[in-house]
């Protein structure tokens, strides 16, 4: 079956910047600019600008949407403040994850859920039938412009944006603002591992922010940045990609994600039976972090782990690290997990090539 | 993308300069583009026996693990030793010392390789 493609609204300055482009989940989005490599270095440097205009944004409002979602996702979001979010999943009965999202307050009963492209419209189907209320939850794909400013030099960037004496919000909030006086949803989150910014906007006025934030940002070293470089740096930062380390057949807790699955609230949510089972009394599969040497073949998905000579599970998303000059990976396995520092192997191409069991936080915090 | 004319195409993106030494081959600018910066180059063993269309080598950049074929039937007879250290030559210099391996080509075997025009032809369709 044939998707049609949808176009980002930032198209038009991808083309400009002569962005190679490739077809993600239906959409079509820059995969490189200048190249992969320099953009990686530019955003854990300095700041990298990403079109993440795919991700899709739900909106659960009115009377019962607080009761909704507290029956729906891992992670309680009665907890969350007034412009608060946080990292959440939508599970299905046996657990497994439907889609990770950030879920963020917005009101008493006001909340926005940024979810993943590929799963926006399952989301959508699984949340309107738990509930059989269509009109809490709204959102089609498609209807804002979105774009991720990363870095250590995020922050200044965005304060050349911002209106005089506004402040750019704290880690894990989102504020209401405007950027060269056009609202925009701005929220301290990202995929990388550095400070940085989600910004969403009209779909019109896209193209105006994100020209003004790569002009802004060039004497500080800003380059815009594909899907390429956004997937090498998040799995340096050890984040999940739905679809490879997260799916319906993968648990919170086997992904390693168990601190957002709060057990400590009395109501149920789909899984939770499973999860709390396997809280108490660990899980048959784990996520492990692995990592290769210099001048080695990298991880990549899908490679047999082994451990002692036997096949203990795969690799579900590896990378060749650029910042680090070795492979690094996160591995699906079969509980009990060798520690941290005990050798391993992966298999490419028929050879084993030797590995290390290593934290999932690739990085050594600055 | 610089196609030189001088050389022999494969449609998956390998070049073919035949010389005294035997034929040598590398990849394409266009290959060397796509793929993005080289880290890891895996090169087959120096004696080896390749069939025309094998799977014979691996370059990988940070996107991905691209496979290199074998462009005629022969045996290999030599591996580019500097690669290793430095895969990006692939990237600066795909023609030139990012040479992948040389190959003896069996004589008499036809090999369908193209031309620097009709390869090119082939990545504007």
């Amino acid at each position: 079956m044939d998707t049609p493609i949808s176009s980002s609204p930032l198209a038009s300055c991808h083309a400009e910047l002569g962005a190679r482009m490739i077809n993600f989940g239906g959409w079509n989005l820059p995969v490189e600019y200048t190249g992969l490599l320099l953009e990686h270095q530019a955003t854990r440097q300095a700041a990298g600008l990403f079109d993440i205009s795919h991700m899709g944004q739900i909106k659960a409002q009115g009377a019962g949407a607080l009761a909704a979602l507290e029956s729906l996702l891992t992670n309680d979001p009665a907890k969350l403040r007034t412009g608060e979010g946080h990292y959440t999943f939508l599970t299905n009965d046996q657990g497994g994850v439907i889609d990770d999202l950030l879920l963020y307050r917005l009101g008493p009963e006001d909340f926005l859920l940024v979810v993943n492209a590929s799963r926006h419209e399952e989301d959508l189907r699984v949340l309107r039938k738990a509930q059989n209320n269509r009109a809490l939850f709204q959102g089609d794909p498609g209807t804002k412009a979105g774009m991720a400013l990363q870095g250590p030099r995020a922050e200044a960037i965005l304060a050349q944006l911002l209106p005089a004496g506004e402040t750019s919000p704290m880690r894990n909030t989102l504020i209401e603002s405007k950027l060269l006086g056009i609202p925009a949803t701005i929220a301290r989150t990202g995929y990388t591992g550095e400070d940085g910014f989600e910004i969403f906007t009209s779909l019109e006025d896209g193209p105006k922010i994100w020209r003004a934030l790569l002009e802004k940002g060039k004497p500080m070293g800003i380059l815009p940045c594909g899907l390429g470089a956004r997937d090498s740096l998040r799995l340096e930062a050890g984040l999940p990609l739905n679809g490879q380390d997260l799916s319906p057949e993968i648990t919170p807790i086997e992904a390693g994600l168990g601190f957002f699955v709060d057990l400590s609230r009395p109501r149920p949510f789909p899984g939770r039976a499973q999860l709390e089972q396997a809280k108490k009394n660990g899980a048959r599969r784990t996520t492990i972090g692995l990592v290769g040497q210099p001048k080695q073949a990298p991880p990549r998905h899908g490679y047999p782990v082994f451990h002692n000579g036997n096949q203990i599970g795969e690799i579900t998303s590896g990378v060749p690290s650029p910042t680090l000059g070795y492979g690094v990976a996160l591995a699906l396995i079969t509980t009990p997990a060798p520690a941290c520092g005990q050798d391993l192997e992966f298999e490419v191409r028929g050879r084993r090539v030797p590995a290390k069991v290593s934290p999932r936080k690739f990085l050594l915090k600055k | 993308m610089n196609t030189p004319t001088d050389l022999l195409y494969a449609k998956t993106h390998e070049w073919l300069r035949q010389g005294k030494e035997g034929g040598t081959v590398g990849i394409t600018d266009y290959a060397q583009s796509a793929l993005g910066d080289v880290v890891f180059v895996e090169l087959p063993k120096t004696g080896r026996k390749v069939t025309a269309g094998e799977v014979i080598a691996t370059v990988e950049s940070v996107k991905a693990a691209s496979d290199i074929y074998a462009p005629v039937t022969g045996e290999i007879t030599e591996t580019n030793p500097t690669l290793s250290a430095d895969p990006g030559l692939i990237n600066r210099e795909p023609y030139e010392s990012g040479w992948l391996f040389r190959i003896q080509a069996d004589a008499g075997k036809n090999h369908a390789l193209l031309s620097a025009s009709d390869y090119s032809a082939t990545l504007s369709s």
